[in-house]
């Protein structure tokens, strides 16, 4: 099938954002902490983008700041994604009390809003990255553990399971063997989704002072340091801001465009 | 009217049951560090001397659950302490607060409620054709955009370059009403935004689902006019999912009024939260996290009896 032309967009800047998120000390023309120039300057030859609040390059401090957020962002995803779907799929093959306990305790914390929950723990927590990391996509593990467990339980009761089974094969067999390979498509449109929520997160977080802390930079923590000068006319602030919106549009249109293709080859419910 | 009652009621006893069961999520989740609350009060550098007076005064001594049973109870008696940075009583500034940003929420959703759902009428009007592709674009972009982008990108324009709202929302509690609303101008057409095309969708969705079904289908072949299809026989049956997505976003539009407050420095409850957790005030942020998660809890419960006291088969059994 081809490529419809807003997945190439969304593909484009996705492969952009990355590249410059790995080859960040390469790319980026000064040093991140480096302070190059006055306070807040205006777009110049030197300074593409101008510069920050104690005059370190914008455009530096924005692909250093690019690493950080996709890589948080990134780690998050793997936790929440290996956690949520290996006890979703353990959850629907046990069935019975496991399945009730779990989804029970999985139902108890969604009952309280993310960014709340993440503000409770990260009060006592130490915060750091791994802390970050691992809080966020905990959190976030409670989500893909419905939608795996979802289709796990569909797949489960499939007569090719079932052979399985009466083969003698293991749990182990069954989930990585039979389950995954089937629930796999959702899995991966759902992924670019909460990419992006682990983007938004992370970003609100380090916004409000309690992710990244400075002088480490990430998207959020540039708005942060920035939206002081708004008030003056002073528009740093919201370059920042319209990445982390263009990086999470672009993998959006991906990840519908995966998501229209899974449907469509399953005959199309939707 | 039985059978309905009976649902409404076993719901209500279902969520103070869950209100309880967070209560206690909320209480271990400030426990599970691997030092103690005080440690991360003082930090590392702490002399033990100081570590032993404070655990002394927040009662860290005693063991975890008998801790948690008396905060418990004295919260339920509208008592959380007092704040570990000024001393001062957690429930009096907690209720101006609270109030502050309930005041937010409501213009928000006064505004937002209402334009979601005709824009999403609207979207069900001229399905597939231009306003409809439009209002999906909208609301694709709009779910990967953060609060504090469209806060910053309206104070920027519409505070600084244009000069029409204030660009920082101070409100005082003798302020009049007209002096209040157009401070919080900009926070609350920021809400409305974050809202407005989540609701707008899932209005669309319900609506459409409704649409599509058989009696909607006899009554067009019957002739009625559109206007008296959609009153009579899509609206009824509508009600019920339109106020699921309505309950869900305003439980969304309380989380997101954390990030609006800070950005535009209103006097709530999240800017409250936030300024809390970055000083490690536990029992200010067990009090802020307790709060939300009952609002939270007490909108998705409104949502689930309002569908019940909607559905037309429970209310009139056979």
């Amino acid at each position: 099938m081809r490529m419809p032309l807003s997945a190439r967009i969304g593909l484009f800047f996705t492969a952009v954002y990355f590249g410059a998120a790995i080859f960040a000390p390469w790319i980026a023309p000064y040093g991140m902490a480096e302070i190059v120039g006055d306070v807040w300057e205006p777009i110049s030859a030197d300074h593409l983008l101008g510069t920050d609040s104690i005059g370190r390059d914008l455009l530096t401090r924005m692909i250093y700041g690019g690493r950080t957020t996709i890589f948080i962002a990134t780690m998050a995803t793997i936790i929440s994604f290996v956690t949520g779907s290996v006890l979703g799929f353990l959850a629907a093959t046990l069935g019975g009390w496991a399945d009730q306990a779990l989804s029970r305790f999985v139902d108890l914390i969604m009952s309280i809003p993310t960014l709340i929950f993440a503000l409770v723990l990260l009060s006592v927590m130490p915060v750091d990255v791994p802390v970050l990391i691992l809080v966020m996509g905990l959190l976030d593990a409670t989500r893909v553990y419905r939608l795996s467990r979802a289709v796990a339980v569909d797949i489960n009761v499939m007569d090719y399971v079932e052979a399985a089974r009466l083969r003698g094969e293991g749990r182990a067999w069954v989930i990585f063997r039979e389950i995954l390979p089937n629930a796999l498509s959702p899995l991966v449109a759902e992924m670019g989704l909460r990419f992006i929520f682990m983007v938004l997160f992370v970003s609100t977080l380090s916004f409000l002072g309690l992710g990244v802390q400075p002088p480490e930079a990430d998207w959020g923590g540039i708005v942060k340091e920035n939206k002081d000068g708004i008030i003056y006319g002073i528009p740093a602030a919201l370059v920042p801001a319209f990445a982390i919106a263009t990086l999470a549009i672009s993998v959006n249109l991906v990840a519908d465009w995966v998501l229209n293709r899974t449907t469509s080859l399953k005959g199309g419910r939707g | 009217m039985g059978i309905a009652l009976k649902l409404v009621a076993q719901r209500i006893a279902l969520s103070l049951l869950l209100l309880f069961l967070v209560s206690g999520l909320i209480f271990a989740g400030t426990q599970i560090l691997p030092g103690d609350v005080a440690q991360s009060i003082l930090g590392q550098s702490a002399t033990p001397e100081a570590l032993a007076n404070l655990r002394r005064d927040l009662g860290l001594n005693e063991p975890a659950l008998q801790r948690y049973i008396s905060w418990l109870g004295n919260a339920m008696q509208g008592d959380f302490g007092t704040a570990l940075t000024n001393g001062q009583d957690i429930i009096s500034s907690l209720s101006g607060r609270l109030k502050n940003t309930l005041f937010l929420a409501f213009w928000a959703a006064l505004i937002s409620v209402p334009l979601a759902i005709f824009l999403g009428l609207v979207a069900v009007r001229y399905r597939e054709r231009w306003p409809d592709k439009l209002i999906s674009a909208v609301t694709l972009t709009s779910i990967s955009i953060p609060e504090f982008l469209i806060g910053y990108v309206l104070m920027y324009f519409v505070g600084v370059k244009l000069g029409w709202a204030p660009t920082v929302s101070t409100v005082y509690a003798d302020m009049s009403l007209g002096a209040k609303l157009q401070a919080i101008a900009l926070p609350v057409t920021v809400l409305t935004l974050v809202v407005l095309a989540h609701m707008m969708r899932m209005t669309r969705a319900a609506i459409l689902n409704v649409m599509q079904s058989a009696y909607v289908e006899t009554a067009e072949l019957k002739g009625l006019s559109m206007f008296r299809i959609i009153w009579r026989h899509a609206f009824p049956n509508a009600i019920a999912p339109v106020v699921n997505v309505v309950m869900l976003n305003l439980a969304y539009l309380v989380v997101g009024v954390v990030v609006v407050e800070v950005v535009f420095v209103y006097p709530g409850m999240g800017q409250y939260l936030v300024d809390h957790v970055s000083k490690r005030d536990v029992p200010v942020v067990q009090a802020c996290g307790l709060v939300f998660a009952a609002v939270y809890i007490g909108l998705n419960i409104a949502a689930d009896v309002i569908s019940i006291l909607s559905n037309p088969r429970l209310r009139h059994p056979k």
